[in-house]
């Protein structure tokens, strides 16, 4: 007797939005997630997490930890199937601690060029990045895609004293390293913390660098106990241009994953 | 009007004159302006390959995007590569701004990106005196010193901005169009990350202000609803405005609309398509707001009680009141004094005037006073 057909399984919206193939390079270079207070955008970037160390492909990532340990990390990823301390030991994730990160204030000018600690410290950082580059990409490197994650930009912000200009300086950088080094760059802020002004000054501008833009937002309907929230995935053609594609879909944050339909499908 | 701004950017300037200069400025509820920023560099660059230009090369300031982006753009459009590489010469200042990478240990086993002979690198975006001299050279550089003149493109002045002030970025702007070389400049800069006078400093030293700017506007609906139609509207399309400077001192303010395709952008005189825009922004309801033009007809002829039917008497339609000349024919129902009020200039001046009597001391006063306060009790 033959064995029953597995169910088919729902379409990952997400992934469809994001124009994920299996394996592979993304067809994007910057994502940018926001996520408000009531609704968090970290399921997302474990699901890039996830992704890119799927058996399925040869992607690396480095991992820049702000706002939970790699304990966290490991813990949830875990029950999405993934194991993070193994993908470490094959040198498949280099995650990078910056839970106590903190640059010094400008109190000291420290050379002639105007340089304060605080650009020095963004300058270590963006090294550490390079050297996690260079350590994944030393031995049984396969040519597979890096991704560098962030999580999360507003602790950056925090460690800069509030100086949204070193932190855009910092992703300056880290953008270039994506058409350099052929990486992708995933990004979490929230979209509730600024002033007006420090909005124009962070978010509008994350706006104008992004490919991708992936808003997680509370119901616009209000609270449901099945529907965690909706989400709204912009493509752009180029940086802070034509709107390729728009989607838009709900969500529910599940254990071991996420599940996405699109309004109204689920009752 | 865009080709009036081409031809512009390519007939260059007059002797002992400033050079034309283009600001191109969009925001975040229209961000096109990068395209309109590429549309200009590709067609000044096809002019100088050909020889048609008053300019003989180009210089490129990259801030936003890398000099590989610009040499594919190039490409795509149509311009020779061996051309590019003969007359376009591109600052790099998007891959090292601050000079971090010669600070830090260099790359193993990793391959570095190849640089192209026509591509420099600047290294320290915040001295802009530097960043002067450093354009200056690179256009000198391949047109030699002589009468011969160079164009100058930066393709995003917020990032300089970010890194200097607006005195320095409006300076080094200026010192460009008025130095004797330079044939025409160009530059974007996205509004909305800047205080207002940032973009009005700097349309004080350009010839023309292109402005990108939304077809349609969020509104507050809009944004309750988290609808994003809008956005998706004022990726595609948006409206052209063009501030331009005559020599003479006049300003001409013109319009036109803008259309994206895969291509690129498209300019067109102005529709009236932006009367859909608007009826799309109407509620949608069940029934027909408008009238078409069979029921305005009918309701023209339709006649109304109140009118004398076609008996041959003049039509008169009751408003109410009694007219003056009713009073007259029957002074009993108007007090005398009252109508002596009306002077015979305040009745031709058409000036309305309310007349009121007060018919007894019963009728309840206006005012919150209680009427009974006076009662002893």
């Amino acid at each position: 007797m033959n064995p029953s057909p597995p169910p088919p399984r729902d379409p990952d919206l997400l992934e469809e939005a994001l124009g994920l193939g299996r394996g592979g390079s993304p067809p994007w270079r910057l994502a940018f997630v926001e996520d408000c207070v009531e609704t968090s955008g970290a399921f997302v970037l474990h699901h890039f997490l996830k992704r890119a160390l799927s058996t399925e492909g040869d992607g690396t990532v480095v991992f820049l930890g702000l706002a939970q340990p790699f304990s966290h990390y490991d813990r949830v990823l875990r029950k999405m199937g993934c194991n993070l301390s193994v993908q470490r030991n094959k040198n498949k994730l280099h995650f990078i601690d910056l839970l106590n990160l903190e640059f010094l204030g400008e109190r000291r000018l420290s050379n002639e060029k105007g340089e304060n600690d605080i650009e020095i410290g963004f300058m270590d950082l963006y090294n550490r990045i390079l050297r996690s580059i260079e350590a994944i990409r030393s031995k049984d490197y396969n040519g597979g895609w890096t991704t560098i994650i962030i999580d999360d930009l507003s602790h950056l912000e925090i460690a800069a004293h509030g100086s949204a200009k070193h932190v855009l300086d910092f992703l300056q950088y880290c953008r270039s390293l994506t058409s350099e080094m052929d990486c992708s760059l995933v990004i979490l802020n929230h979209e509730d913390i600024h002033s007006s002004d420090e909005a124009l000054q962070m978010l509008s501008h994350l706006d104008y660098i992004s490919d991708i833009l992936i808003k997680a937002e509370t119901l616009s309907t209000g609270i449901a106990a099945d529907v965690h929230g909706q989400m709204t995935v912009i493509i752009k053609d180029a940086p802070g241009g034509l709107i390729k594609k728009l989607h838009s879909f709900q969500f529910k944050v599940k254990e071991n994953g996420v599940e996405f339909f699109y309004p109204g499908s689920r009752f | 009007m865009a080709e009036s701004i081409s031809r512009s950017l390519r007939d260059g300037c007059l002797e002992g004159e400033h050079a034309p200069a283009l600001t191109i400025e969009d925001s975040l509820a229209c961000p096109l302006g990068s395209h309109v920023f590429d549309h200009f560099l590709a067609n000044l660059a096809s002019q100088i390959a050909d020889g048609t230009s008053q300019a003989r090369g180009l210089v490129l300031v990259a801030l936003n995007r890398s000099p590989s982006f610009y040499i594919d753009l190039l490409r795509r459009k149509g311009v020779d590569a061996s051309l590019v590489d003969k007359w376009v010469r591109i600052l790099d200042c998007y891959s090292d701004p601050l000079d971090w990478k010669d600070r830090i240990p260099p790359l193993m086993n990793v391959q570095k990106p190849s640089t192209r002979e026509n591509v420099s690198f600047f290294r320290d975006v915040r001295d802009i005196n530097k960043l002067l001299s450093s354009v200056l050279d690179l256009g000198k550089g391949f047109v030699g010193q002589g009468k011969t003149r160079f164009a100058v493109a930066v393709d995003q002045v917020s990032n300089l901005l970010r890194h200097t002030s607006l005195p320095s970025v409006a300076g080094l702007l200026n010192n460009l169009r008025s130095n004797d070389q330079i044939s025409c400049i160009f530059w974007l800069i996205h509004s909305d990350l800047h205080e207002p006078r940032v973009s009005t400093a700097l349309a004080y030293v350009s010839t023309v202000v292109a402005s990108v700017q939304p077809i349609m506007q969020l509104t507050d609906e809009h944004r309750s609803r988290r609808d994003f139609l809008w956005l998706e509207k004022n990726s595609c399309k948006a409206k052209f405005y063009v501030r331009l400077k005559r020599r003479n001192g006049r300003v001409k303010l013109l319009a036109e609309e803008l259309h994206m395709d895969q291509v690129g952008v498209k300019f067109a005189a102005v529709t009236s398509e932006n009367s859909f825009v608007n009826k799309s922004l109407l509620p949608k309801v069940q029934f027909n707001l408008q009238l078409s033009d069979q029921e305005r007809v009918d309701r023209a002829k339709v006649v109304l009680p109140y009118e004398h039917q076609g008996n041959g008497e003049a039509i008169q339609i009751y408003d109410g009141r009694r007219s003056l000349s009713d009073d007259q024919k029957d002074p009993h129902l108007v007090q005398p004094s009252t109508f002596s009020v009306m002077t015979d200039a305040q009745a031709t001046s058409g000036n309305g005037e309310i007349h009121y009597i007060r018919d007894s001391d019963d009728e309840q006063p206006d005012s919150d006073e209680d009427p009974d306060d006076d009662l002893n009790i």
